[in-house]
C-alpha cells in the first residue's frame, strides 16, 4: 500500500429542494408561470441541500476501503461520484486506474434476452471488453451454475437464478478500482458468501475495493479501512474496528434522540441484547433459513414490575412497520429476563432490519429501545426477479397446476 | 468540516491512466476519445436494440418491410389514384416507397433517440458511460431495418425494369444527411424529455406534421418556388428528393435545396450536441 489511487478533495454535492421534488411536466411550470408571472425572473428560494459537503478521501493502491454511515449520509452520493454516475458539485477529484462501479445487481438486464445474451450486454455495461466476457464466460455460467439454462430468457428465471446470474458477472469484473454499492445485501446466504469470497480473491490481488454497506460484519470481515459518513461529511476515518465500534456505539446512543435520554434514565429496566437463537445455543443477528426461529430480548429489571406492558415492532429499511405486538400485562422480578419470540419462519425479503422493543410500568414508559446491531435477512429468494415486483414478503409456495392436459413442464 | 488523513499525503500518486472528476464544465469538450474507448459499449446498446424490437413480434422482421409496403399502399391509393397528385413521371408505388423507406428510418430513429435516455434512466443511475452512446444507438440500430427496406425497394424498381445511374453514388451521401438529422433532433428530444416527460407525447405529433412538411406524399414541385428555400430548411426536403432521384434519375438533382438542408442539419446537430452535453452532467440525477 504505498500508492495512491483515489484522491478527492472538497468534494460536495448539492441539490436544489425544487430539484428534489422535481416535476417532469411542462403543465407544472407553466402553471407556476401563470400564477406568477414575475417567478422567472426571481430565483426559486434557495433551498439548497447538500448531501455530501467538503469530502476529503484518499484510497491506497490495494486497499479495501469500507464507507458506513446512516441512510441518507451520503456515502452512496460519494460513490456515484467516484464512479462518475454524477457531478460533483465543488470540488475535484483524480482517480488512477481503470475503474468498476457495481451498484446494483443485474445492471442492464433485459427480461426478454436469454441468460447468455444477458451476460455479454451486463458485462459490456460494467465494463468489460468482449473478448474478455468470451474469456470468461464459462467460468460465469459454472459460477452461477446455470449451464442448462443459459440460452432461456431470463424472464423464465426464477428469481434464485436471475441473482445468480447476476452476480457471477459481476463478480468477474475485474478492474484495478472496483466501487460497490451494498449489493451483497441480496442472495442467499450461501450465494453471498461465494461472492464474498470472490470479493476476498479480489482484494487479496492487490486490486482496491470502495465498499459501501450497512452490514457492520461484512465491513468488518472485509475492509482494512472505514470512513463514517455523518450528514454529508466525514465523520471518522480509521482502522476498521475503532470506526465501526465508534459507529454503533453512536447509533445505539443516538438513535431516536428525545425517548433515548428517558432511556438512559431509567431506573426500573433496560433492554440489553436481542440475538436470533439457535438450536445450537449460539446467537446470531443474521436470518438465513425459513425454519422457525427464536427471536429472544434480554430486559435487566431493576426494580420489580407488577403491571408491565411490552411491546415489539419490526421495521424495514424504509421504517415501514413490518410487524408489531404487545403482550398482555406481565409480571416481572428483578434480574435478567429474557423474552423470547418463536416465529414459525420469518417470511422477509433479504435486507436489514431494526427490531424495537419498549416496556411500560403502568402505562409509563420504562424503556424503549431500536436494537443494535439490525437484523439481516438473507435467505433464498422467492420473488419476482424485476425490481418493481418485489414486494415486501418472501414466502416460499407450493405451486401447481390442475386441469385436464395441464401441467408445468 | 475537513476530514481526518490517515495516510502520509506525501505518497505518491500512481502513474497514468489518469481520470479527473470535476463539476460540470461551463463550456464543452467533446469526447470523441472516450466514444471511442466506449464503441464495444455502443456496439451491445445497438445489438441489444435490435435483439430486442424483434423477440416479441409474432412475425418479427417482417414488419420492417411490411409498414413503409402498407403505407406505400395507403398514398398510392390516397394521394395517388384519388387525389391524382403529380409523381414526377414515377409509378406511385416507387415514388411513395422510395421516399417512404428514408422516412421510415427516420421517425423510427428519431422516437428511439428522443425515448433512449428516460428507457434506460436504470441503467444510467446506476454505471456511467457517455451518455452519448445512447442516442448514437439509438439512431444506428434502425439502420439495420433501413437496409432491408432498402434491397426491397432496388427490387422494386428493378421489377419496373428501372436501370439505376451514376447518381446512386449520392444515395450514401442521402442516408448520412438523414443519419444526422435524426441523431441532431434526437439529441434535443432526448435530453428535453429526460427534463420534462411532455416531450414523448409531442413527438408523434411532431413527427406527423413533418412527414406533410416533406416531400414524401407530394413532389416539391408542388411548393411555390419562392418558398422553396424555407421548404429547404426542413433537412429531411432535401434528403428524401434526393434519395428519389439518385434511385430512379427522376426529379430535381441535389442543389441549393440540399445546402440548405445540410445547413440545417449542422445547426441542429452542434446545438443538440452542446444541450446534451449540459444535460448529461446533471441527467443522473433528474430522470
Amino acid at each position: 500500500m504505498t500508492t495512491v489511487v483515489i484522491h478527492g478533495e472538497g468534494l460536495g454535492k448539492s441539490y436544489h429542494r425544487g430539484a428534489l421534488q422535481h416535476s417532469s411536466l411542462l403543465r407544472d411550470h407553466l402553471t407556476r408561470l401563470l400564477k406568477s408571472p414575475l417567478s422567472v425572473f426571481r430565483r426559486p428560494k434557495d433551498e439548497t441541500f447538500w448531501a455530501l459537503k467538503d469530502v476529503f478521501i484518499e484510497v491506497c493502491e490495494g486497499e479495501v476501503l469500507g464507507i458506513i454511515g446512516r441512510n441518507g449520509a451520503g456515502k452512496t452520493t460519494l460513490l456515484k461520484i467516484l464512479s462518475r454516475i454524477t457531478r460533483p458539485t465543488t470540488g475535484w477529484a483524480e482517480i488512477h486506474g481503470r475503474v468498476g462501479s457495481l451498484l446494483e445487481v443485474g445492471t442492464g438486464f433485459h427480461p426478454e434476452l436469454t441468460g447468455r445474451e444477458n451476460t455479454y450486454l451486463s458485462g459490456a455495461i460494467l465494463g468489460m471488453g468482449k473478448r474478455e466476457i468470451d474469456r470468461k464466460f464459462d467460468e460465469i455460467v459454472a459460477f452461477a451454475d446455470l449451464e442448462k439454462f443459459i440460452d432461456t430468457p431470463v424472464k423464465h428465471y426464477s428469481s434464485g437464478m436471475y441473482v445468480r446470474l447476476a452476480f457471477a458477472v459481476a463478480a468477474h469484473l475485474e478492474p484495478e478500482i472496483l466501487l460497490v454499492d451494498e449489493v451483497l445485501a441480496v442472495g442467499d446466504i450461501n450465494f453471498q458468501k461465494k461472492c464474498l469470497g470472490k470479493m476476498g480473491d479480489v482484494a487479496r490481488a492487490g486490486r482496491t475495493v470502495v465498499l459501501v454497506s450497512h452490514q457492520l460484519n461484512q465491513i468488518r470481515r472485509l475492509c482494512h479501512r472505514v470512513v463514517w459518513i455523518d450528514a454529508g461529511s466525514i465523520r471518522k476515518d480509521g482502522p476498521t474496528h475503532e470506526v465501526v465500534s465508534a459507529y454503533e456505539s453512536a447509533m445505539a446512543r443516538d438513535k431516536g434522540n428525545g425517548e433515548q435520554q428517558e432511556r438512559g434514565a431509567s431506573i426500573v429496566a433496560r433492554f440489553l441484547s436481542w440475538e436470533i437463537s439457535k438450536s445450537n445455543g449460539e446467537g446470531s443477528h443474521t436470518l438465513d433459513n425459513h425454519e422457525p426461529v427464536t427471536v429472544k430480548f434480554t430486559l435487566d429489571v431493576k426494580q420489580p414490575i407488577k403491571i408491565g406492558h411490552y411491546g415489539v415492532a419490526l421495521r424495514n429499511y424504509e421504517q415501514q412497520v413490518i410487524w408489531a405486538w404487545a403482550t398482555q400485562p406481565l409480571r416481572l422480578g428483578t434480574g435478567e429476563v429474557q423474552l423470547c419470540h418463536t416465529f414459525p419462519m420469518l417470511p422477509l425479503r433479504p435486507g436489514p432490519y431494526t427490531w424495537l422493543a419498549a416496556l411500560y410500568d403502568e402505562g409509563d414508559l420504562v424503556d424503549s429501545w431500536d436494537c443494535v446491531p439490525e437484523m439481516i435477512v438473507a435467505t433464498e429468494i422467492y420473488q419476482h426477479p424485476q425490481e418493481e415486483w418485489k414486494g415486501i414478503l418472501n414466502i416460499p409456495s407450493d405451486f401447481r397446476v390442475d386441469g385436464r392436459g395441464s401441467g408445468c413442464s | 468540516m475537513s476530514a481526518v488523513v490517515t495516510g502520509p499525503r506525501s505518497i505518491p500518486l500512481r502513474e497514468s491512466p489518469v481520470l479527473r472528476i470535476t463539476p460540470p464544465a461551463r463550456w464543452w469538450v467533446l469526447p470523441f476519445g472516450e466514444l471511442w474507448e466506449y464503441r464495444g459499449l455502443l456496439y451491445f446498446f445497438i445489438w441489444r436494440d435490435i435483439k430486442v424490437r424483434y423477440k416479441q413480434t409474432a412475425i418479427g422482421i417482417a414488419w420492417v418491410v411490411l409498414q413503409p409496403l402498407l403505407t406505400t399502399g395507403v398514398f398510392t391509393l390516397f394521394f395517388g389514384r384519388l387525389a391524382k397528385l403529380p409523381s414526377q413521371g414515377l409509378p406511385y408505388p416507387i415514388f411513395y416507397f422510395a421516399a417512404l423507406v428514408p422516412w421510415t428510418y427516420f421517425s423510427g430513429a428519431l422516437q428511439n433517440a428522443t425515448n433512449i435516455v428516460v428507457e434506460n434512466q436504470h441503467v444510467i443511475t446506476k454505471v456511467y458511460f457517455p451518455r452519448l452512446i445512447l442516442p448514437l444507438s439509438a439512431v444506428l440500430s434502425g439502420l439495420m431495418d433501413f437496409a432491408i427496406g432498402f434491397f426491397v425497394l432496388v427490387g422494386m424498381t428493378l421489377g419496373y425494369k428501372m436501370r439505376p445511374g451514376v447518381a446512386v453514388l449520392w444515395l450514401p451521401v442521402m442516408l448520412l444527411l438523414a443519419i444526422a438529422t435524426a441523431l441532431g433532433v434526437g439529441l434535443w428530444s432526448s435530453a428535453l424529455n429526460a427534463l420534462y416527460r411532455d416531450v414523448r407525447y409531442v413527438m408523434p405529433f411532431l413527427i406527423q406534421f413533418w412527414l406533410f412538411a416533406s416531400p414524401v406524399a407530394y413532389p416539391t414541385s408542388l411548393v411555390p418556388k419562392p418558398w422553396r428555400w424555407l421548404y429547404g430548411l426542413n433537412p429531411m426536403a432535401g434528403v428524401i428528393d434526393g434519395f428519389r432521384w439518385a434511385l430512379t434519375g427522376h426529379g430535381q438533382p441535389p442543389g441549393p435545396l440540399l445546402l440548405a438542408s445540410a445547413s440545417a442539419v449542422l445547426v441542429t446537430f452542434l446545438g443538440g450536441l452542446f444541450f446534451f452535453q449540459r444535460m448529461e452532467g446533471t441527467v443522473a440525477d433528474r430522470v
